[in-house]
C-alpha cells in the first residue's frame, strides 16, 4: 500500500517533528485559515484541527474555554472539515489532521465522516475517547480511504505500549504525563523514561504531547522523541490576543505574535 | 450472581462500552480484576452485606400504602422504603460496595461526582466511616441549588469542590470528577454515583444496588404469596431502577421507568433521555443522550436535580431497545401532584426523583384489578426538597 500523507510527512521531516494544533473556530472560522497557513508558514510538519466538543473530557481549562467560544461561533465537525478546501485554496500544504471526540463522528455518520474528510483533503484523525478496543472499525474505515488514525499511549499504559505501539499509523501521540492538556511548569522525571519506552517499541515516529509550552521544554525532549505537539500553549496565545483579532487593523499583528511564539518552539 | 450481560468488552446489546481517554484504560483494567476478584470473595460479600445491615439499615421496609390503594380503587400499592435508608436514599448501597472495593484495591483517596448531593452524601458518608479521604465534584449551579447538602458533606470531613465549566450542573461535574480521575489515576478510586460511565462502572453500580430488588422479591413472596403484576422506579443515570429490576427481568413482571418530562415532553425543558434522545456516547458509554445535531450535549431540565442527566446508563438503554421495560416521562407537575397526595396520604415525604415514579405507578394502578399488586421504589426521602417543593407551589399559585 502506498503511504499516507501522514506517514510521508512524519519520515521525511527534518525531525523534530512540530505538530501544532488549534481549535477550529476560535477566535473565528476566518483566522482558524490563517493560522493554519502562519503555522506552516513557520514550519508545522502536520497540523491538528481540534473540533470543539461541549464535553471535552481530557482538555484542562484553557481548550475547554476555546471551545466554548469556538461553539459560539457555531464551529462544527462538519463545519470544521469544510474549513480544509479553504486552507488548501491558500496554499496549505502540510497534513491535516482532525482532533474530535467521537460523539460528534457518530452523529454525523462514522463513513460519511470519513468521506467527507477525504474528500475536503482532510488526512487522518485523532480521537481522544476512543481508546484501541474501540477503535477497530475506525481504524479500518480511515485506512480504506487512505487516512490514518492517530493512537495514542499513556505513562499509565503499561503492558497495553506494545500493542498499541505496534498498531500506530503516521506518528505515535505519547501523552506526556498524566491529566488532561494544558500547559505544565515541567514533567515529571518519569516522562522521559516512559517516552524512551514506547520509542522503543515503536516504528513509527514517537511525538510527545500534553503540557508542552517553552521552548525549554521543546528542547529537553530533543533526541528523547521524534517530535512535539503543541496546543494549549498556542490556544493561550489565541486568547490573550482575542481583542486584537477582532480588530482588523490589529489582526496581522496578532497572527505574527502566534507565529512567532511557534517560530521560537521550532527553533529551540 | 449470574448474569447475561454485559459481554467481555462491556456491551449490553448495542450500548455501553469504554469510551475513555487511553490513560484511564490502565484504571479501568485494574478496576475490572479488582471488583471480579472480591465478588469472588466471601469475605468481601460477607462484609459489603453486614455493613448494609448493621450501618445502613437493610433490610429496608416493603410497606403496604393502604390509604393511597383505596383511594385509587385498583391494584395493591406497595412501597420499597429505600428513604429509610442511612442518609435517605438508595445510593448509600453502592457507596458502601464501592467504598469497600476502594479500600481492599488500598486506595485512600476517593472521588465522586454528585448532583442533587445524595450520591455526594452518600459518599461523604462512607467515607468518614471508613477513614478514607473523600472529594466532591459539584456543579456550581447545583451547591446553590442544595446548599444543605453542601453543608452536610463538608461536615462530614468532604471537600465540596464547586465546578465552574459548562452548564455548571451533574454533566459537568462529572466531566470534572473524571478529569481530576486522569490526573490522579494512580493512587484515587472514582466512586460514580449511578449505572453510567465507562465499564465495569454500569455493571458493578447495579449488582451493588440488586439487593433492593432481591429484598422486595422476598418481601412480596412474603406478603402476598406470589411476585408483584409490576414494578415502578424512577430513572436518573438509572441505579435504583436497575437494582430494583434486575432480578424481576426473567419473570413475567411488567417492569415501568419513570423519566423527568420536566415542563413536558414537546418542550425542550426536560430530561427523557430515552424518549427524546439519540444513540451516542456520554460520559465513558455508548447510550441515549440528549443532544444536537452536531452532537453536542444539551443541558436537560428537571425540577428534582437526580433526574437531571443528559444521558442514562447502558443497560437501560438496552431495555428500552428490546421493549423488556417502558420508559415514560414524567412532568415536574405530575410528580409534584404525586408527591403530595402520598404526604397527605401515607405520612410519607418522598424525595422529588421517586415522586416521577409514584406518578406513573399510580395512573397503571387505577386501571389495574384489586386482585393485582405493584411496588414502587421510593428511592428516597424529601426533606432535601422542601425549599424547592415550596418555590414551585408558589409559583403555581400565581
Ligand atoms: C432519591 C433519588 N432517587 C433517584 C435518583 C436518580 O438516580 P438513579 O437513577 O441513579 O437512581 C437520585 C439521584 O440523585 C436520588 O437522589
Amino acid at each position: 500500500m502506498e503511504g499516507t500523507m501522514v506517514q510521508k510527512a512524519a519520515e521525511q521531516a527534518e525531525y523534530p517533528l512540530f505538530i501544532p494544533f488549534i481549535m477550529a473556530g476560535d477566535p473565528d472560522p476566518e483566522t482558524t485559515i490563517d493560522l493554519a497557513l502562519k503555522l506552516e508558514e513557520a514550519g508545522a510538519h502536520i497540523l491538528e484541527l481540534g473540533i470543539p466538543y461541549s464535553d471535552p473530557l481530557a482538555d484542562g481549562p484553557l481548550l475547554q474555554r476555546s471551545a466554548s467560544r469556538a461553539l459560539q461561533n457555531e464551529m462544527s465537525l462538519r463545519r470544521a472539515v469544510e474549513l480544509i478546501p479553504f486552507m488548501r485554496q491558500r496554499g496549505l500544504t502540510i497534513p491535516v489532521i482532525a482532533f474530535t471526540y467521537y460523539n460528534p463522528v457518530l452523529q454525523m455518520g462514522e463513513k460519511y465522516f470519513f468521506d467527507q474528510l477525504k474528500e475536503n483533503g482532510g488526512d487522518g484523525v485523532l480521537i481522544p475517547d476512543l481508546p484501541y478496543e474501540e477503535s477497530r472499525d475506525i481504524h479500518n474505515m480511515a485506512a480504506a480511504r487512505g487516512l490514518v488514525n492517530i493512537t495514542l499511549v499513556a505513562p499509565t499504559s503499561g503492558g497495553r505500549i506494545e500493542k498499541l505501539a505496534g498498531e500506530a499509523e503516521g506518528f505515535l501521540y505519547c501523552v506526556s504525563s498524566l491529566g488532561v492538556t494544558g500547559t505544565r511548569d515541567s514533567f515529571p522525571p518519569e516522562a522521559y523514561s516512559f517516552i524512551e519506552k514506547v520509542k522503543k517499541n515503536s516504528s513509527v515516529p514517537v511525538a510527545a504531547g500534553f503540557g508542552i509550552s517553552t521552548p525549554a521544554q521543546v528542547k529537553s525532549l530533543d533526541g528523547v522523541c521524534d517530535g512535539v505537539i503543541v496546543g494549549s500553549a498556542i490556544m493561550k496565545k489565541v486568547e490573550e490576543n482575542l481583542e486584537r483579532f477582532k480588530n482588523p487593523e490589529e489582526k496581522s499583528n496578532a497572527l505574527d505574535a502566534v507565529k512567532s511564539f511557534v517560530s521560537s518552539l521550532i527553533s529551540s | 450472581m449470574k448474569t447475561m450481560y454485559p459481554d467481555e468488552k462491556g456491551r449490553y446489546g448495542n450500548f455501553g462500552g469504554k469510551f475513555v481517554p487511553e490513560t484511564l484504560m490502565y484504571a479501568l483494567e485494574e478496576l475490572e480484576e479488582a471488583l471480579d476478584e472480591a465478588v469472588q470473595d466471601q469475605a468481601f460479600v460477607d462484609e459489603y452485606h453486614q455493613t448494609l445491615r448493621e450501618y445502613a439499615g437493610r433490610p429496608t421496609a416493603l410497606t403496604y400504602a393502604e390509604r393511597i390503594t383505596h383511594y385509587l380503587g385498583g391494584a395493591s400499592v406497595y412501597l420499597k422504603r429505600e428513604d429509610l435508608l442511612h442518609t435517605g436514599a438508595h445510593k448509600l448501597n453502592n457507596a458502601i460496595g464501592q467504598a469497600l472495593l476502594a479500600r481492599r484495591m488500598g486506595k485512600k483517596k476517593i472521588v465522586a461526582e454528585t448532583g442533587a448531593g445524595q450520591h455526594g452524601v452518600a459518599t461523604a458518608t462512607v467515607c468518614a466511616a471508613m477513614g478514607l479521604e473523600c472529594k466532591v465534584f459539584m456543579g456550581e449551579e447545583d451547591t446553590r441549588r442544595q446548599e444543605l447538602n453542601v453543608f452536610r458533606m463538608e461536615l462530614l470531613g468532604a471537600e465540596v469542590v464547586p465546578v465552574h465549566s459548562g452548564s455548571k450542573t451533574l454533566k459537568d461535574a462529572t466531566n470534572d470528577a473524571i478529569r481530576y480521575w486522569v490526573a490522579n489515576v494512580e493512587d484515587t478510586f472514582y466512586l460514580i454515583g449511578s449505572v453510567v460511565g465507562p465499564h465495569p462502572y454500569p455493571r458493578m453500580v447495579r449488582d451493588f444496588q440488586r439487593v433492593i430488588g432481591d429484598e422486595t422479591r422476598e418481601q412480596t413472596v412474603q406478603k402476598t404469596g406470589s411476585l408483584p403484576d409490576a414494578v415502578f422506579a424512577c430513572v436518573g443515570g438509572g441505579s435504583n431502577a436497575i437494582g430494583m429490576f434486575h432480578p424481576f427481568l426473567n419473570d413475567d413482571v411488567k417492569l415501568y421507568g419513570a423519566e423527568a418530562a420536566g415542563e413536558g415532553m414537546h418542550t425542550d425543558n426536560h430530561a427523557a433521555t430515552i424518549n427524546k434522545g439519540t444513540k451516542g456516547v456520554i460520559h465513558g458509554s455508548l447510550t441515549y443522550l440528549i443532544q444536537d445535531e452536531n452532537g453536542q450535549i444539551i443541558e436537560p431540565y428537571s425540577i428534582s436535580a437526580g433526574l437531571d442527566y443528559p444521558g442514562i446508563g447502558p443497560e437501560h438503554a438496552h431495555l428500552a431497545e428490546s421493549g423488556r421495560v417502558t420508559y415514560e416521562g414524567v412532568t415536574d407537575k405530575e410528580a409534584l401532584d404525586a408527591l403530595t397526595l402520598l404526604t397527605k396520604k401515607e405520612g410519607i415525604l418522598p424525595a422529588v426523583e421517586s415522586a416521577h415514579a409514584l406518578h406513573l405507578a399510580f395512573q397503571e394502578a387505577e386501571k389495574m384489578s384489586k386482585e393485582q399488586t405493584i411496588v414502587i421504589c421510593l428511592s428516597g426521602r424529601g426533606d432535601k426538597d422542601v425549599h424547592s417543593i415550596k418555590k414551585f407551589m408558589e409559583k403555581e399559585e400565581q
